[in-house]
């Protein structure tokens, strides 16, 4: 085991996020399960037929759902990896876009393509979910499987062996654990949907998150939906302990400069237009339909309540981003300079995954109702809700980065005689800066797109985008639906713009390294 | 280091001073601003307050959140410390879970003696005070049943025979409020043991259940602005008047007919939330919105009955409408018990 390379000043690294999840996470959640906990009422849940019947089906939609989206993603990731082409970075762009989008306004496009015998369908929640997650599959794979050394495959084809058993014996045990990781994130993701099944399900289609929802907030039944919470955060548990542990197998790879080939022979070229081409138009078509219905809705989304829920929007998305950035981070740079045990601080980064977003939302709500902590009429509270969500993902992000630091660089400097705060400054910093600038963009967009904690803890005032484009879909006439297929069209443009935008750049600065 | 305990500490500066200037409940001097907590239904003229505010010097401050479910729930978790200072609308189908929650302040006002004992019947504590009443039935699209030559349902009965199948939509009795009245209304009618095999065959008929009245009503319903393919929903007593009033263009012929043997009798209440700190000056706020101005603005803005008897109901509203003489309901004590049970069943023969 290597030592912490900044023993003393680490240490209490740790104090400030802990408090932070300990204050609006831990005592919440307590004082709602609490409040809600009774033996008879989880025996009441697990014995009625209306709570099997959710069970069974988030269950099944998260395995059709999961298996679905590595499906689809598995050729986009293969010619992303393996070649290079005209409109990679438009394709890439296209895909990733999804992901940064608020699952309402993923909903909302899906709700314009298809016909609406096809709404309010276990089909159109799980074409969601795929469509959404397909991102993660190939952004967590691709780096994986674009540094598998082409040598490898030649010498394997020199020997004969087929397409098919070169994949089986070679490629795919190397992309196993960043492909286990993928899948269990997109499972996890798919499991506690909300969003997109409170739009698309209708009143029969309920996972269990959208089910506490129900219960807590439409019926009232508090025991229910605690008894509910205490049951989806076991299934929980067990989904992040395989999370964690393809984790660990899946750390940053190294970054070898392979140059992926363009695609020779016919055989190649239409293979790898096929499949860009086929993959392109999937993820288009939504934009497309919502695009098309949205024409008569452009006259009204500059009217003073959509530039009040933007401003809303984008304030709670900053506040949320500088918490869960500067949170995240000190809590992975403890984990990376090993300054206190990395068991209790998985535990502690995985606490936000567990616990549901409404439960939270609820305890919040109770929790902080008497002054000075008078919190839950403040503007603030639900960026904060935010930033407990975005937490995990920061870390998952910087941790990789952090951790790869050479421990060289740090001793070079201290023999040149450096102080342990001018080697952060200068060595680990500058290396951390551009996935510290990523970390923060990914909170930004869970702030943007956060709907389970919000449409709770949200008041009139503070309405944010996706509460705004869930009100309009759900009120009648045409124009309040167009209004809101039009936002969801800005939202599309601006979230593939960005990502195009952050690929341009990442690709030129490559170059000119 | 030193840089991140700085962005903490400035994070957490920043939560504790902008947590105080936020708060609209601590003043305790200067004018007084009430919050009027209520459901996103509540549609008052315009200045409806205005009035008030000249009169008492009180600002009112609506902030709507969700529907009548919703927020009863938010009240109900914060009994005794509320988020507001009056709420408006909970519902006999919800006043159980208000008050088995104890979050109501008692007060009678001195409009009481304008209203029908009827309305005043299950609250003899005066936990809450009525503010209007309103039916939910079902409605027809009338010139459907004309085309296709066949007599709209007027029972209950009528909708499980084989002459409607497919023709009929309904809001969730989970997710809606009209949609639980409609529920209570069979529960009424079969009974406690026979509610279940109505709406088994309910679903073999073909209902179309979804998630709110909204989306049964204007998007699923085919005599109203939809155009939809079901003539048949859930919907209000005051829904055929709304729709003349409404129309594009005018029309005195309504285009939607209600079954009065259908209905379920709904009676909205307001009360004042315990913990309040302005207490006084909310129970003036109960004095005017049971006051003869707003419950005469009741009728054209959110298409329900007054409870004050010397409310004015414009003639453009009662021509449209037919109330039920008798409509159905049930204890809300009843209720109370069974609620969560009910659903729960319901909801496993409709989704089955």
């Amino acid at each position: 085991m290597i030592a912490s390379p900044y023993p003393k000043s680490t240490r209490w690294l740790i104090i400030a996020p802990a408090l932070f999840l300990l204050v609006f996470l831990a005592i919440p959640t307590a004082v709602i399960v609490q409040r809600g906990a009774s033996a008879d009422a989880f025996l009441n849940i697990i014995s009625s037929t209306s709570f099997r019947r959710v069970a069974w089906f988030t269950l099944w939609q998260t395995i059709l759902s999961t298996l679905l989206t590595v499906a689809c993603a598995l050729p986009v990731t293969f010619i992303l990896s393996r070649f290079s082409f005209t409109g990679k970075r438009l394709l890439l762009a296209l895909i990733t876009a999804p992901f940064l989008l608020p699952t309402v306004v993923v909903g909302t496009a899906l709700f314009a393509l298809l016909p609406s015998q096809m709404h309010y369908t276990a089909f159109a929640i799980i074409t969601a979910h795929v469509f959404f997650n397909m991102a993660v599959v190939v952004r967590l794979v691709m780096p994986r499987w674009s540094q598998i050394d082409p040598e490898l495959i030649h010498a394997a084809h020199t020997l004969s062996a087929s397409t098919l058993h070169t994949f089986r014996t070679i490629t795919f045990p190397l992309i196993r654990p960043a492909l286990g990781f993928a899948s269990t994130a997109v499972a996890l993701f798919c499991f506690t949907s909300f969003g997109a099944v409170r739009i698309l399900g209708g009143p029969a289609y309920s996972t269990l998150e959208t089910e506490i929802y129900v219960r807590s907030v439409q019926l009232g039944d508090l025991n229910g939906a605690v008894a509910i919470g205490i049951i989806q955060t076991v299934f929980l548990i067990g989904v992040l302990y395989a999370w964690t542990k393809f984790g660990r197998h899946h750390t940053s790879p190294l970054t070898v400069n392979i140059q992926a080939p363009k695609p020779t022979g016919t055989s190649q070229r239409v293979v790898v237009t096929g499949i860009a081409v086929a993959t392109g138009l999937l993820a288009l078509l939504p934009l497309i339909a919502v695009a098309w219905k949205s024409t008569s809705g452009w006259s009204q989304v500059l009217s003073s309540d959509t530039m009040n829920s933007l401003a809303v929007s984008a304030r709670f998305a900053i506040t949320a981003s500088i918490i869960a950035t500067a949170l995240g981070t000190m809590i992975a740079l403890a984990i990376a300079y090993k300054s206190t045990s990395s068991r209790l601080l998985e535990t502690i980064t995985s606490l936000p995954l567990m616990i549901s977003a409404v439960t939270v939302g609820l305890g919040i709500l109770i929790t902080f109702d008497e002054s000075p902590f008078e919190f839950r009429s403040t503007w603030w509270i639900t960026p904060v809700a935010h930033s407990l969500i975005a937490i995990p993902l920061v870390i998952r992000t910087v941790l990789p980065v952090a951790q790869a630091i050479p421990q060289d660089l740090r001793d070079a400097a201290a023999t040149l005689g450096s102080s342990s705060k001018d080697q952060w400054l200068r060595i680990d910093l500058p290396l951390l800066r551009r996935c510290l600038a990523t970390a923060c963009a990914l909170s930004a967009a869970v702030s943007l797109g956060e709907f389970g904690a919000t449409s709770f803890l949200t008041r009139q005032t503070y309405e944010t985008l996706p509460v705004s484009i869930a009100r309009l879909l759900s009120r009648p006439g045409d124009t309040q639906h167009a209004k809101a297929f039009a936002l969801s069209t800005l939202f599309f443009v601006f979230s593939i713009g960005a990502v195009y935008i952050a690929e341009t750049v990442r690709a030129t600065r490559t170059k000119t390294h | 280091m030193k840089r991140f305990s700085a962005i903490a500490l400035s994070v957490l500066l920043f939560a504790a001073c902008s947590g105080s200037s936020d708060n609209d409940s601590s003043q305790s001097d200067g004018p007084v601003t009430l919050t009027l907590l209520t459901h996103d239904s509540f549609t008052p003229s315009e200045g409806i307050f205005d009035a008030f505010t000249a009169e008492t010097g009180i600002t009112v401050n609506v902030v709507r959140s969700g529907d009548a479910g919703e927020l009863v729930s938010k009240a109900a978790l914060t009994a005794g410390n509320p988020e507001g200072d009056v709420l408006w609308g909970v519902d006999n189908t919800l006043l159980s879970r208000a008050l088995d929650a104890d979050m109501f302040e008692s007060y009678e006002t001195t409009n009481l003696a304008t209203m029908n004992e009827s309305v005043l019947r299950d609250i003899p504590g005066h936990e809450v005070t009525p503010v209007d009443t309103g039916d939910v039935c079902i409605n027809y699209d009338i010139a459907w049943f004309k085309t296709n030559n066949i007599a709209p349902p007027m029972t209950l009965d009528a909708l499980a025979s084989s002459t409607y199948t497919n023709l009929l939509v309904v809001p969730s009795a989970i997710t809606s409020s009209p949609g639980l009245a409609f529920f209570l209304a069979t529960v009424a009618e079969f009974g406690e043991d026979g509610w279940q095999d109505y709406w088994k065959s309910l679903r073999e008929n073909g209902v179309l259940v979804v998630d709110g009245w909204t989306q049964a009503y204007s998007t699923e319903f085919s005599g109203s602005s939809g155009k939809g393919e079901r003539p048949i929903v859930v919907s209000y007593s005051s829904s055929p008047a709304a729709e003349v009033l409404f129309a594009d263009p005018p029309t005195d012929v309504a285009p939607t007919g209600v079954a009065p043997l259908t209905c379920f009798g709904q009676i909205e209440y307001a009360g004042v939330l315990r913990g309040t700190k302005h207490k006084a000056e909310a129970q003036l706020l109960i004095d005017y919105l049971t006051d003869i101005a707003f419950q005469s603005d009741l009728p054209l803005t959110q298409f329900v009955f007054p409870v004050n008897a010397n409310a004015t109901v414009p003639e453009t509203f009662t021509r449209y409408i037919s109330r039920p003489e008798s409509p159905l309901t049930i204890e809300f004590d009843v209720i109370a018990k069974n609620r969560t049970a009910w659903l729960d069943e319901w909801s496993t023969i409709v989704f089955k």
